[in-house]
């Protein structure tokens, strides 16, 4: 075959050896996302066979030949009223269903590990909170819940795991989550979905399913040094952030100590649970996201600040269970403040932990 | 009569088209060019949209076989982009938007409701005109370089990351949408205002229904799009910041206007496709459409739904859960009416006396294709699988057979079924059956292993793969090589069929609808005398009382030979 | 596309120009010069063109809808921007045009009138008075859109923050009390000139578009086009005029009155 036409050959040996009609199952909730197509497959099949049935047996007893003069038949509101409910519970029962299954996809469980993803046009960063740091690649864990956050420098991307059967919408300027649950180990196609620009179809990369242990390995293999709530410590300092969030009596900011995750009041009424998205939200717009009782002071680090700064800060501020440490900085950060503030932002993540680790 | 065609003609040796028709009535190209008759402005609507589905066609080639591979390496990704882009914007506004409303809905709806024209015949001129000057500024996109930004216009990248002729992408939908507008506007003034006496609201052909809920959309969904091209365009020239995130716009404002109207927009490219597989399984099954009210009603709850459903393509967007529940459980509910049409049309079939004349073989693909696209639909109308398959060649495969499986099959069979009336020549029925059938199973054989690459995660828009994917995708390649035959194929043979076909007479079909009781191509002001309407629609025992009636007063008056069954010019009158 | 149905209800010549070979209109000499030929009756064409006037009217609320959502959103999110920005608007101007278009609405109320009752000089002079208002309230738009301009507050490269930022600089920022805003407010007052020039920037096209059909109108009012029985045409005219009023009427209190309910 190859002598005569490589192209054939390479498609019969090569292509066909690999071909497949249905994706792997590697997450918790590809088994239960598989299920419920198949039943609306299912559904759908024997809908579309009765639909076939009928107009082939109608064709066949009533075509001209053997029935040449038509019986009108004016319409039967029972038999409508059947292929109208029967038709509306099957839907509810596929839509209840697949609400239940999206809940699941959208609400992460609350120990979940987190990671943030970066989308720009076009590559995917990947943050773990330990310092590692990827691009087009994402290791995770068999076993365990991994909430993903994303965000976009620039455009709308998607990021879709088809093998996991999730996906989220990467946003500028808004924090998406997803989470999900590997279970197999392998190496899994990572796709960037929604179209965003030239090399939009090479906006893929790996992810690579790890057991545990493994998984624990490469955590350890590819640490940088510092974790990301260090670099944001860093970039807390740099920014001065401790001159107004420093928890003392006299402080002008609130306290950031074990903020993440309680419920404040803001300045508005309005009551909010601490997350990612208010964190962000409130160092890059902070008039409207003001903590009652403060007044609104806070200079916007929009534009100051890159998206892996952020997650770095944000990240930071989650972890902080006391305010010893930022105290601890006030007093040792007398840095004039432009020599670190111009190499944090942009300089610092990727200078350190730029490597691309697989 | 043979028994497995409806087919009557006139006997060819004496019969002729008639001298005077609207095509005959004036010559010249400025005749066509500042005509206000609906006939003629549909001709007019046909050329033009025939050749955007050809620009759109070849683009679709293209991009077919660059995906032959699975690394790039037919043309650049730069360039691939613009074709899909090109092939998007082309075909949804400029061939599957006006496609069926502007040719079939123009033609027809004024004679099928027994009216002269359409209500404002110069707004019809003047919408045509737009058509045009929209398609040109497309064209001219096309040649000073095109667009890369998809025909979804997603911002921020169409706004401030593409360099590609957007504002020329967008003005061209903008002027096009006013012609939509204007056409849809004209068309619920005409069903209001210009039914001939004794045509009742329910004793409106269902074609009617259908496009009387295809212009609620048209013109309540259109003037949102027109406004977010506005909004685009000026984005792009004057750096107001309404989408922008940078400067604390909302780039999900824009998906949601985009789609408040690009949604009931996908309604405006198969209601029309339901009305004309009413007529045509009507008349070929002999009988009255089942459930006739159902039928109607439906239409028109496609129209209303199809507004509360646009935030279905926004379900991984990070709109609240709640009002995903909302939108997912409204998009459950306009899968019902489609399933009753559906259901209804197969029971239509039922005690009917059934033959398989191309339009009807269009009809058969039709409801087969829909149903599948229908399907497929209600799995992305479900919140759970929709995570998995939107974005990816699944949803590709599933728009395309609802919109080219189900329209195209419907106008295709609309267009063969209307052929006798608007050029008064049949086209030759076996090439016309061969092309049905090659259609089918091309268009199958396309986008079917679309569905399956999409749940194997295959995203939309991708120049290179992966190459597992590649099987299923020369299969695809194949198909879209085969369909290109079964559209090309019509198109000579109806052509030909202009100078060769044989003499249609006016009612080739033995329909019952008021167009077929008129002479073909008919006058330019439709009816000699002002039709009265006394009887049902899809009355086939009206048809032969009448025409049992006609016969008789032939046989007595033997002086009339020179026209060929001169009593059915003559309007319907109370048998 | 405010003009349908100028081009519906043509004249004689209009009628007959389009259809030389008509049968239908031959047949029936008793029909008046302006009924088409597709028309059984001009009761069914007046039916039928303010019908598609209303339709049409429709479209347009769908038209201008896009805009007020996107305003209704935004001014919810960024409401002490959007107060600001309000400020600088001044609501004397704001208020004159508002009473300029209410007057121009009562002129065209006129013209209507007139048209149906037959008096060809008062309904001349109705619809030219209507044209000078809306002048009028275009000249008045020019002058608020050029202070906007010197004061860098058209929206892009070279927006300026200087009003917000600073209000002690700004005289009517400081007329209206304000404080100063914190730069990510400010930076939100460039969303509400977006919203301002497009929505007063719409009204003014449909304005524009208004007052073409306003100088053909008085030319044929001239010749007595109009008052001749056939006052379809003016009266669908009111109706669009009418309409940018009150979309005016809406602008005006959603624009300028943010802060003063």
């Amino acid at each position: 075959m190859n002598h005569i036409s490589p192209v054939i050959y390479q498609f019969l040996v090569k292509r066909l050896t690999d071909f497949r009609l249905f994706p792997p199952e590697a997450s918790k909730i590809a088994p239960q996302m598989d299920a419920l197509f198949f039943f609306i497959l299912l559904v759908s099949l024997v809908g579309l066979t009765a639909v076939v049935l009928l107009v082939a047996s109608f064709s066949i007893l009533y075509n001209r030949q053997r029935h040449p003069v038509a019986v009108q038949v004016e319409g039967s509101t029972l038999l409508e009223a059947t292929w109208t409910i029967i038709p509306l519970g099957l839907f509810l029962m596929m839509f209840v269903w697949g609400a239940l299954i999206y809940f699941r996809v959208y609400t992460p469980p609350p120990n979940a590990m987190n990671i943030y993803v970066v989308g720009k046009q076009w590559m995917w960063k990947v943050e773990h909170s330990g310092g590692q740091h990827e691009i087009n690649a994402l290791h995770v864990p068999t076993g365990r819940a991994v909430q993903l956050t994303l965000i976009s420098e620039d455009v709308f991307h998607s990021f879709s795991i088809p093998a996991f059967r999730v996906k989220r919408e990467v946003i500028p300027g808004r924090y998406t989550t997803v989470w999900f649950e590997a279970t197999t180990p392998g190496t899994y196609h990572l796709f960037c979905s929604q179209y965003c620009g030239t090399n939009h179809s090479q906006m893929t990369g790996d992810v690579l399913v790890m057991t545990p242990e493994d998984y624990r390995k490469w955590l350890a293999g590819s640490t940088s040094g510092a974790s990301l709530a260090q670099n944001g410590e860093r970039l807390f300092a740099s920014l001065s952030c401790a001159a107004c969030h420093n928890a003392r009596p006299d402080a002008r900011g609130p306290s950031l100590a074990n903020v993440y995750g309680s419920r404040l009041t803001l300045a508005n009424g309005q009551f909010i649970t601490v997350d990612e998205a208010y964190l962000r939200q409130a160092i890059l717009n902070p008039s409207q996201h003001v903590t009652q009782g403060y007044a609104p002071i806070m200079p916007t680090y929009q534009g100051q600040i890159s998206e892996e700064g952020v997650i770095a800060l944000v990240e930071f501020i989650k972890h902080l269970d006391s305010d010893y440490r930022i105290q601890q900085t006030l007093n040792t950060t007398d840095l004039p403040p432009g020599s670190e503030e111009k190499a944090a932002p942009a300089g610092q993540a990727p200078a350190t932990q730029g490597r691309v680790k697989k | 009569m043979s028994a497995n065609t409806i087919i009557s003609l006139p006997d060819q040796g004496t019969a002729g088209v008639p001298k005077k028709n609207y095509l005959t009535q004036e010559n010249g190209l400025l005749s066509w060019l500042l005509t206000r008759d609906h006939k003629r402005i549909a001709i007019l609507y046909l050329l033009t949209t025939g050749f955007f589905f050809v620009i759109g066609g070849m683009a679709a080639a293209i991009i077919r076989l660059e995906l032959l591979t699975p690394t790039g390496d037919l043309v650049a990704s730069d360039t691939y982009n613009k074709l899909f882009s090109i092939h998007g914007i082309i075909m949804v506004f400029f061939f599957l938007v006006p496609i069926a409303p502007a040719v079939l809905g123009n033609f027809l709806i004024p004679m099928m409701i027994g009216a002269k024209d359409v209500a404002l015949p110069r707004i019809n001129l003047l919408s045509w005109y737009l058509f045009t000057i929209g398609g040109c500024v497309e064209l001219y996109m096309m040649i000073v370089g095109g667009v890369d930004t998809g025909w979804t216009f997603t911002t921020p990248l169409s706004t401030h990351y593409v360099n590609t002729n957007v504002i020329a992408a967008a003005m061209g939908i903008f002027i096009a949408g006013f012609s939509s507008i204007l056409t849809g506007l004209n068309f619920i003034v005409t069903i209001h205002k210009m039914r001939a006496p004794g045509m009742t609201w329910f004793r409106l052909p269902l074609f009617i229904w259908s496009y009387y809920g295809t212009s609620i959309i048209f013109v309540l969904a259109t003037p949102v799009i027109a406004i977010t091209m506005v909004l685009i365009m000026l984005e792009r020239v004057t750096g107001i910041g309404v989408f922008d995130p940078a400067k604390g716009g909302d780039p999900l404002l824009f998906q949601h206007l985009f789609w408040f109207y690009s949604h009931p927009a996908v309604y405006v490219m198969i209601l029309p496709g339901m009305g004309i597989i009413s007529e045509v399984i009507s008349n070929f099954s002999r009988k009255r459409v089942f459930g006739y009210t159902a039928v109607a009603f439906s239409s028109v709850a496609i129209a209303v739904f199809s507004f509360f459903v646009w935030a279905h393509h926004m379900f991984i967007m990070g709109i609240s859960t709640y009002s995903a529940l909302v939108f997912s459980l409204f998009s459950m509910l306009v899968a019902i009416p489609s399933a009753i049409k559906v259901f209804n049309w197969s029971a239509t079939l039922y005690k009917g006396s059934i033959t398989f004349d191309t339009p009807m073989l269009y009809a058969f693909g039709f409801i087969g294709l829909f149903t599948i696209g229908g399907c497929t639909g209600v799995m992305l109308a479900t919140l759970g699988v929709d995570i998995h398959v939107t974005e990816t060649y699944f949803i590709v495969a599933h728009f395309h057979y609802v919109m080219v499986g189900g329209m195209v099959s419907a106008f295709m069979a609309g267009l063969h079924f209307w052929w006798p009336k608007m050029t008064g020549r049949m086209y030759p029925e076996s090439l016309g059956r061969l092309a049905a059938v090659i259609l089918f199973i091309g268009f199958n054989l396309t986008f079917f292993p679309q569905f399956i690459l999409g749940y194997l995660g295959m995203p939309r828009r991708y120049h290179f793969y992966p190459p597992e994917f590649q099987v299923l995708n020369v299969f695809s390649t194949a198909g879209a090589s085969i369909l290109a035959i079964g559209y090309l194929l019509p198109v000579l043979y109806l052509i030909w069929s202009l100078k060769y076909g044989a003499i249609a007479g006016n009612n080739p079909w033995q329909a019952t609808g008021l167009e077929w009781q008129t002479q073909s191509p008919p006058l330019t002001e439709n009816f000699t005398v002002m039709p009265v309407m006394d009887h049902e629609a899809y009355d086939y025992e009206w048809l032969e009382r009448q025409t049992l009636a006609s016969q008789n007063l032939e046989n007595q008056s033997q002086a009339n030979q020179s026209q060929v069954r001169p009593k059915e010019t003559e309007v319907p009158r109370a048998g | 596309m405010p003009d349908s149905p100028a081009m519906t209800h043509g004249t004689q010549e209009l009628a007959n120009s389009a259809d030389p070979g008509n049968a239908a209109n031959s047949a029936h000499p008793e029909h008046p010069p302006y009924l088409l030929h597709h028309f059984e009756s001009a009761g069914q064409q007046a039916d039928a063109a303010g019908f598609a006037m209303w339709l049409f009217l429709l479209t347009e609320v769908m038209f201008f809808s896009g805009l007020f959502t996107a305003y209704l959103i935004y001014r919810n999110w960024y409401y002490r921007a959007f107060v600001a920005g309000s400020h600088q608007l001044s609501v004397v101007w704001g208020t004159t045009n508002t009473a300029v278009l209410i007057l121009s609405s009562f002129t065209m109320a006129m013209a209507v009138w007139c048209s149906k009752t037959g008096r060809r000089r008062e309904l001349t002079l109705c619809l030219t008075l209507t044209f000078l208002l809306g002048l009028g309230f275009l000249g008045i738009k020019g002058i608020e859109y050029h202070e906007k301009f010197e004061k860098h507050h058209v929206p892009g490269r070279h927006y300026s923050l200087q009003s917000f930022l600073y209000p002690d600089s700004d005289a009517a920022a400081r007329a209206a009390g304000d404080r100063p805003l914190p730069l990510d407010d400010a930076r939100h007052t460039e969303v509400y000139f977006s919203l301002y020039f497009l929505m007063t920037g719409m009204h003014a096209a449909h304005m524009v578009i208004g007052l073409c059909i306003l100088g053909f109108m008085i030319l044929r009012a001239r010749a007595g086009a109009y008052t001749a029985g056939h006052a379809t045409f003016v009266e669908n005219f009111g109706l669009y005029w009418h309409f940018i009023d009150i979309v005016w009427i809406y602008l005006f209190a959603l624009l300028y009155l943010i802060s003063r309910h």
